[in-house]
């Protein structure tokens, strides 16, 4: 080399790398700031999400009197199911508290525990009959205002007339306190309970087996067809033909429809056409499905067009057909890819809202559903009526929700990760 | 240097291809063969016939058609999109273009070796056992054994891979990849093999075992070779043919064609001044 073009060369040397080094700066602080956002977004969720899981229990002397019960001697199975527990909690109440006069603060003092409270009583007492005519001390929920107050909610310092809690509630709820009838344990409920709308009692199990249930329906439609379509389009299909090109501009451009336009197509078709029934996992699972396709059809024919040529040549030279060209040796190679795309539109469908409000899902359903034809929500609707709920409580219970989706979502990331490494195959 | 404006073969008129390019006792028959990609031509009325049990070396510059030729020969060329041929193209007499002829029997009958080794993604013994599998040769465990091994002796390789053969067959050398190929090919008992340059992405001592098999396999098969080395070509095969531009220039025995050529373009590339 000329000593001449040595000289340039160095010289514009240190320009290169300091772009180099630049460049790579702008990088780390790319990185770093979407990091940022990210813990930010996940401290600001568990902060208020952690809460949730403890809830407040009290605990109370219940006086079980037949008479109050309004039990005969001898009783059937039904009038011990009927009979009035909700006296009783009340009776149980007042002995505890002797002073109380007057409705309001009478209807206060009733509101300490929750409603559920009657219930679980009447439970404990089918359960359990000897226990009638005796003095139990039990653990029933405590209200939502109780619990927020236990759990910092609720400011003293504030005038009575901004709290939840008058003043005459905070006495009992101190007093409850100093006899250690109040305590926070491991919240169960929120994950053995379905919606309510009473905070307390509210838990997530009807949503968790919802969009289970809708993700079943969404993966045994959307992964064959989805599959299926994608091998024919990449290995079968005549290229350049015009009805083809036409078919792979339409499914490109459904991939960039918004959400919400196949929540209206299912409503008109599913629903208004062929009569599926509303609010249910079937319909919720068809519309994901829509929606999911065009995602599962354009990763699987990446996948599939990434498999080496070489692969498809070596199969037809030993006189495979095409079927068994493809079969045996291309859609192999390519599960690796098509599992991961799969799994990622499974992923976006389980966290998908908006189509889902316009085929009724958004209901209230304070039932598990037992099946996919069973009115049921799915957990980002449940995640958008609770935080859409007035009540405190709720607050944390919406981003509990958040955190529980957050974790399914991870888990499905991870299955697609391992499933990736668990399928590749080296060249 | 060469400049490419006064490069003399452009004047040359190729005619009819000279030399021997008909034989008594052929296997392939090829007669008036053009093909086509889309609208462009890549052959040029291709005649030519293939003897049984020899080797038959194709040569000729990059470009000029006969790996394309090759291709014809098991129907490999109907995955491409828009290519078509006409002509007549004739296995043991009988036109392997015909609508009744299964392109699947014949692949089966007609066997390929390709430039890049290519085995499947499996293992060594999967990979040589596919293609028997696949045609139902062996009925049961014990034969399809058999089979392989054989197959893999065939093709030097066994020695090798013994112990690991049911080791990924990705994980071989280059050299023992083709040899894997070779063996896979020859598992399926076919009558003739084609090698599009078998050896070209291989260093010479993996070259010398792949010609050394090439010439023990024509005992048993006719081999149809495309070779960019003219040694190799001199090296393993009885006859020779000469493509340019799309064109058969000259069919005739390797001897002839290397020692004595007829055409001037064969004189040409054979002794470098282009190619």
């Amino acid at each position: 080399m000329n000593k001449n073009t040595t000289e340039i060369i160095k010289l514009k040397l240190a320009k290169r790398y300091a772009k180099e080094k630049r460049f790579k700066l702008y990088g780390i602080s790319a990185i770093a700031v979407s990091i940022a956002f990210l813990l930010s977004l996940l401290i600001n969720i568990s902060v208020t999400g952690l809460p949730a899981f403890q809830q407040t229990y009290i605990n109370i002397e219940v006086d079980i009197d037949s008479k109050l019960l309004k039990l005969d001697s001898q009783y059937s199975e039904q009038e011990l199911f009927r009979a009035n527990y909700s006296k009783v909690v009340k009776q149980s109440l007042k002995a505890m508290f002797p002073g109380v006069k007057g409705r309001k603060q009478k209807r206060a003092l009733r509101q300490l525990v929750s409603k559920s409270a009657i219930y679980q009583l009447r439970d404990f007492v089918i359960d359990n009959p000897s226990v009638i005519d005796t003095k139990q001390s039990l653990w029933f929920l405590a209200r939502d205002d109780v619990d927020v107050f236990m759990k910092g909610g609720i400011d003293r310092s504030l005038p009575e007339s901004d709290r939840r809690l008058k003043d005459f509630q905070l006495v009992w709820v101190d007093k409850l306190l100093s006899e250690n009838r109040l305590e926070k344990r491991f919240n169960v409920s929120f994950f053995t309970e379905d919606d309510s709308r009473e905070p307390e009692q509210a838990g997530i199990k009807g949503a968790m087996i919802g969009s289970l249930l809708t993700m079943l329906v969404t993966m045994l439609l959307s992964f064959p067809i989805g599959v299926s379509t994608a091998i024919y389009l990449e290995e079968f299909a005549p290229k350049n033909n015009k009805w083809v090109d036409l078919i792979e501009i339409n499914i490109n451009n459904l991939a960039a429809v918004p959400s919400i336009v196949f929540g209206l197509l299912g409503l008109a078709v599913f629903i208004g056409l062929f009569g599926v029934p509303r609010s249910v996992p079937l319909i919720g699972g068809l519309v994901l499905t829509l929606m999911t396709l065009p995602t599962i059809i354009i990763t699987s024919r990446a996948a599939l067009k990434a498999v080496p040529p070489s692969i498809r040549e070596a199969a037809l030279a030993l006189g495979a057909s095409r079927v068994q060209t493809t079969f045996h040796h291309v859609v192999p190679a390519a599960m690796p890819g098509i599992l991961t795309g799969t799994i990622i539109g499974m992923a976006q469908a389980l966290g998908e809202t908006a189509p889902l409000l316009m085929i009724g899902m958004v209901a209230f359903i304070a039932d598990v559903p037992q099946g996919i034809t069973d009115p049921s929500t799915v957990l980002p609707v449940q995640i958008y009526l609770w935080s859409d709920s007035p009540e405190r409580a709720f607050t944390e219970r919406t981003s509990a929700a958040i955190m529980v989706l957050l974790g399914f979502l991870i888990v499905m990331n991870f299955l697609a990760v391992i499933m990736r490494k668990k399928f590749e195959k080296k060249w | 240097m060469i400049d490419i404006e006064k490069r003399e073969e452009f004047d040359i008129e190729i005619d009819k291809t000279v030399g021997k390019p008909f034989i008594d006792d052929a296997k392939f028959s090829t007669r008036n063969v053009d093909v086509f990609y889309d609208d462009k031509q890549a052959i040029f009325d291709a005649n030519i016939d293939i003897g049984k049990n020899q080797i038959i070396a194709m040569i000729g510059p990059s470009g000029c058609g006969k790996s394309t030729f090759l291709r014809c020969l098991n129907r490999m060329n109907d995955t491409i999109q828009g290519c078509h041929i006409s002509g007549d193209i004739k296995l043991d007499n009988e036109d392997i273009y015909h609508k009744h002829q299964d392109p699947v029997l014949l692949r089966a009958r007609v066997g390929m070796v390709f430039q890049k080794p290519n085995p499947f993604p499996k293992s060594i013994y999967d990979n040589v056992a596919y293609g028997a599998k696949l045609h139902g040769l062996a009925s049961n465990k014990i034969e399809l054994d058999e089979l392989v091994e054989k197959s893999l002796i065939r093709a030097g390789l066994f020695k090798e891979v013994k112990d690991s053969l049911h080791k990924p067959g990705t994980g071989l050398s280059g050299g023992q990849q083709q040899r894997l190929c070779i063996a896979r090919t020859i598992a399926i008992d076919p009558e003739v093999i084609l090698m599009d340059e078998p050896t070209s992405a291989l260093d010479p001592i993996a070259t010398a075992v792949i010609e050394e098999l090439m010439i023990d396999l024509s005992k048993k098969y006719t081999i149809a070779i495309v070779t960019h080395s003219m040694q190799q070509a001199a090296r393993v095969s009885q006859r020779t043919a000469y493509f340019h531009m799309g064109h058969l220039v000259e069919v005739n025995d390797t001897n002839t064609v290397f020692t004595n050529p007829e055409h001037q373009l064969t004189e040409n590339y054979i002794t470098g001044r282009f190619g």
